[in-house]
């Protein structure tokens, strides 16, 4: 793997005010993520790992600590600049897919391009070619309502991809499906991180993160375990297990 | 240009929400429908009005005798006895009275109008040819008096609209003979409508030479050997001179009269023009007043847009959050609501404007409703523009709020 780091997490705390208790939800979390790597965070709900996912997707500051993006220190930026990082760098991937209602597909994948600023003309084509790529280049005129869960959330990863961003980041992207249509999709996911792509994927579900390359595991505002996966080349063993679980 | 595409934003939230689109819209619709209807109604009274007036002649002064003052005690109006025909030729004399056009003098008394066995009383007016130049009287049939029939004191009468019908029922009467006061009159005319109001209506009255109206059929009183008259109707030389032809005709009236400078005028000047100002005061406060209702209306329009706005924007809290976290500024959500409120506004405008032009074609079929809903370019330009600033000032603090949103909180939300 190259080295060529696409974030760079340094001593990361994050403090919430709630009332008067001060609730610590990272304690100095250190993390480096390359380009082309897949990976998993995990940890039971009140781990600190969707605090993680805010603060790697820049929809939140850290309260101490540097986060890096493909080398932009991000704690000195703007909203605004945040904003065009976030267009620019990051594909989000939603449990609940969060689609806009009756909006065709392409309408929905062209929505990053508008804020991206590109012509109407470019950002169809765009749209379109990302819809090809999650294999629904033939539900483009189709509104959500019209697509099946597994459609829908492809449609959904076809708006994280068409600014070609650096990271795709997952939030329980299975979550809202069921075993058959999550297959599909971590398919897709592993196709896209065959393509080159960076994948990082917040899950609790054992099952999923065993289909990454890497698994970070949380634990009370903590990284507990960080360690490559090595024993889930048997796919076929993998699968009988998802089904079964 | 980035507009465009946040209006394309905005159409495509406004189609993909139809209903709630129409139930936001139906505040401004209806409130731009009734400023420009009473509006329209009110404007449409005060042309009705306007029109009534003119009819009687735009440029009209109307001279009558004044009260007679003996002795310190003053007579009734009219009773002064001192108007003759003498002072209408004098006025006639272009040179002292350059801002006199026409002079049209008048004795009228009350008479008995029989033909067969129809018989009115009506107002019957003696004047001279330049009278229906005077009072703007257009002829149906027949004739008006000639200067001819006039000097030659012929028995000719011209009959109002509704005294015609009066008397005559589907008859055509011009040619046909009637009697007044026992007296034999030949019409030869009949005028036109002219729907003014009040006792001086043309309408119901019959008009002869003014010498045999002073003569044979009233006798009038004399003053200084000259009959006088009832009335003295002036023409002024344009609408801007109505004021320098009353003070011209008050300066020789009271010249005529011997009329001292402590003395009040022993006649009255009633100026047409004046009248016409105060009835379109009048209208343009009617106006004023009905558009101002109208613009109560738009207002609480208005709040509905950011009732439903305020709504939209908590129901949309998760597409906020998407949006901002797939990279939109906080201006594009404050410009994607804002415009969206601003389409909504200027939509419902649009169909509150074809509701208003509806609703006066309708008012048009009703008969009772005597004058049309005039909608003008202003009252439009009025209406639209309100429904936008009301947009824009309701749909603002919406718009901020959603400005405002985490995007963390708002994809949370359910």
């Amino acid at each position: 793997m190259v080295n060529e780091p696409v974030i760079e997490i340094q001593d990361m705390t994050k403090v919430y005010q709630m009332g008067d208790i001060k609730v610590h939800a990272l304690r100095g979390v250190s993390l480096e993520i390359q380009k082309g790597e897949y990976v998993a965070i995990m940890g039971a709900s009140g781990s600190g790992k969707s605090t993680l996912m805010n603060m790697i997707g820049l929809l939140d500051r850290p309260t101490s600590g540097t986060y890096k993006i493909r080398g932009v220190e991000s704690s000195k930026l703007s909203k605004g600049q945040l904003a065009d990082l976030r267009n620019q760098e990051i594909g989000f991937v939603f449990q609940r897919f969060n689609l806009l209602p009756r909006i065709s597909a392409q309408r929905q994948v062209e929505l990053p391009l508008f804020y991206a600023g590109v012509t109407s003309r470019k950002s169809r084509e765009m749209a379109r070619a990302a819809l090809e790529r999650v294999g629904l280049g033939d539900r483009t005129h189709h509104r959500p309502d019209e697509l099946s869960g597994g459609q829908q959330q492809r449609v959904a990863i076809a708006r994280a991809l068409v600014n070609q961003p650096s990271l795709l980041l997952a939030d329980e992207p299975t979550g809202a499906l069921d075993s058959q249509t999550s297959l599909e999709v971590m398919a897709l996911f592993e196709e896209l991180h065959a393509q080159g792509l960076t994948v990082v994927m917040v899950t609790h579900d054992p099952l999923v993160a065993g289909r990454a390359k890497r698994v970070v595991t949380l634990s009370d505002g903590k990284i507990v375990s960080d360690k490559a996966n090595g024993h889930h080349l048997n796919l076929a063993a993998w699968e009988a297990a998802y089904e079964n679980h | 240009m980035k507009i465009i595409r946040y209006l394309q934003v905005a159409l495509e939230s406004i189609t993909a929400h139809k209903l709630r689109a129409i139930l936001t819209m139906l505040g401004i619709i209806i409130g731009v429908a009734a400023v420009l209807v009473t509006m329209g109604i009110g404007r449409g009274a005060a042309a009705n009005i306007t029109a009534r007036i003119e009819s009687q002649g735009t440029n009209l002064l109307t001279i009558n005798p004044g009260a007679s003052s003996v002795g310190g005690i003053r007579g009734d109006s009219g009773s002064a006895g001192t108007l003759t025909l003498k002072d209408a030729h004098d006025l006639m004399n272009k040179d002292i009275h350059p801002a006199i056009s026409y002079v049209a003098p008048e004795y009228s008394a009350n008479a008995q109008l029989v033909y067969s066995d129809t018989n009115v009383r009506e107002s019957v007016v003696g004047v001279t040819t330049d009278y229906a130049i005077v009072r703007n009287l257009i002829i149906a049939s027949g004739e008006f008096l000639t200067p001819e029939q006039v000097e030659s004191q012929s028995q000719v009468v011209v009959l109002g609209s509704v005294l015609a019908a009066d008397l005559f029922d589907n008859e055509n009467p011009v040619g046909l003979s009637l009697r007044i006061n026992g007296q034999p009159f030949q019409v030869i005319g009949v005028l036109e409508e002219t729907g003014g109001f009040g006792r001086n209506t043309p309408d119901e009255k019959a008009f002869i030479p003014i010498g045999i109206a002073q003569g044979r059929l009233f006798n009038a009183p004399r003053y200084r050997g000259d009959y006088t008259i009832t009335t003295l109707n002036i023409s002024a030389a344009g609408s801007g001179q109505v004021e320098s032809a009353e003070k011209q005709a008050e300066m020789t009236l009271r010249l005529n009269h011997n009329l001292t400078a402590d003395q009040d005028n022993d006649f009255n000047v009633f100026n047409q023009a004046s009248l016409l100002e105060t009835a379109s005061d009048i209208a343009a406060t009617l106006t004023i007043f009905l558009g101002a209702i109208g613009a109560v209306s738009l207002v609480v329009g208005g709040i509905g847009i950011m009732n439903i706005m305020l709504v939209s924007v908590t129901e949309r809290t998760r597409e906020i959050g998407l949006r901002k976290a797939i990279g939109a500024h906080d201006n594009d959500i404050l410009m994607q609501f804002l415009v969206e409120a601003l389409v909504l506004c200027f939509l419902g405008g649009l169909i509150g404007v074809g509701l208003a032009y509806g609703l006066a074609a309708i008012f048009a079929q009703i008969p009772a409703f005597t004058f049309t809903v005039l909608i003008q370019p202003d009252a439009l330009a009025l209406a639209l523009g309100f429904s936008l600033i009301s947009g824009l000032v309701f749909g603002i603090y919406p718009a901020l709020r959603a400005t405002r949103l985490d995007p963390i909180e708002a994809l949370r939300s359910e």
